[in-house]
């Protein structure tokens, strides 16, 4: 089920935000922090199959958008690490979330609470994936752009990577940005099967859908 | 024979491109790669480069990356094996 909840905006103001939720008041309620960028794309379809898994095991689970992605109106030059944290600790008061399950990126911008983190990276090196496309694009087109210049100019002026408009706050958090350390972290060989983050199209999998439901449900009840 | 070398980076492109087993298996040093492989774009190579580092334990040099690096399987283990030769 669609759902909105209060995001708070760079100015201080709210604005309504887009959140899937599976909610049934259930005592145990799992924020899911998305992938970041591209890897949202391609996790979307295992994420909600995850979700309905939880569901099934008697779980709550809430998968708010980051503001300026997915539904949002927001613009996602206006956003940074800083932002993105914001609504996430936003949507965990408003949903009254006990736990987290971060996925890749989303590790970067999770709330405190107690969770997981689904092969967390650092956003250095999310951003090395995306220069690198960048490059690669330009290269074909006969420019010759390096990672080092690219940056120089994302940290001033912000950057479009791989049709993401990163403003410089996002490029200068993301530099440094470390996934939290409350989590634990979940590898994709638990899940078994290969990693669909790495996969050039969108693809999904219900086994590993299952596996990462089970390796969270099994430590709720522990 | 099949080195590890070889099998790490036939799985790669398994987990990458989404590719069956036994087609990835079926490669060999002629196989076309970019620009014959549809799933293969800029964001994947991307992908595919940053996994290579990943398991194969070596770093890319943006400047070492351009179309003969991509153009056939067999360009692509020349280069992963003489960089971990190099590493």
């Amino acid at each position: 089920m669609i759902t909105g909840w209060p995001c708070p905006t760079p100015s201080g103001a709210s604005s309504e935000e887009y959140a899937l939720a599976f909610d049934d008041n259930r005592p145990h309620r799992l924020l899911i922090v998305p992938a970041l960028f591209d890897e949202a794309n391609r996790l979307r379809r295992f994420t909600v199959e995850t979700m309905r898994r939880l569901d099934g095991a008697g779980i709550d689970s809430i998968l708010p958008d980051l503001p300026g992605t997915n539904e949002s109106q927001a613009p996602l030059s206006a956003q940074s690490r800083a932002t993105w944290r914001a609504a996430m600790a936003a949507s965990t008061t408003h949903f009254r979330a006990t736990h987290v399950l971060a996925l890749r990126g989303g590790a970067l911008v999770a709330p405190e609470l107690p969770g997981w983190a689904l092969a967390p990276v650092s956003g250095a090196s999310v951003l090395r994936q995306m220069l690198r496309s960048r490059i690669l694009t330009a290269r074909e087109a006969g420019k010759d752009e390096t990672s080092e210049a690219l940056l120089a100019t994302g940290r001033d002026h912000g950057l479009v990577l791989a049709g993401h408009d990163l403003g410089p706050a996002m490029i200068r958090e993301l530099e440094a940005a470390e996934p939290a350390a409350n989590l634990s972290p979940i590898s994709q060989s638990e899940l078994g099967g290969s990693a669909l983050w790495l996969r050039a199209e969108p693809d999904e999998d219900p086994a590993q859908s299952a596996a990462l439901a089970q390796v969270v449900a099994k430590a709720l009840q522990s | 024979m099949i080195t590890e070398i070889d099998s790490t980076l036939r799985q790669i492109l398994a987990d990458v491109l989404g590719l069956a087993p036994d087609r990835v298996a079926a490669f060999d040093g002629d196989t076309g790669l970019f620009g014959h492989l549809p799933e293969l774009d800029s964001m994947s190579v991307a992908g595919l480069l940053t996994e290579m580092e990943d398991r194969l334990g070596f770093i890319i040099d943006d400047d070492e990356v351009d179309g003969e690096l991509l153009e056939t399987y067999g360009s692509l283990l020349a280069f992963a094996t003489a960089k971990q030769a190099g590493a």
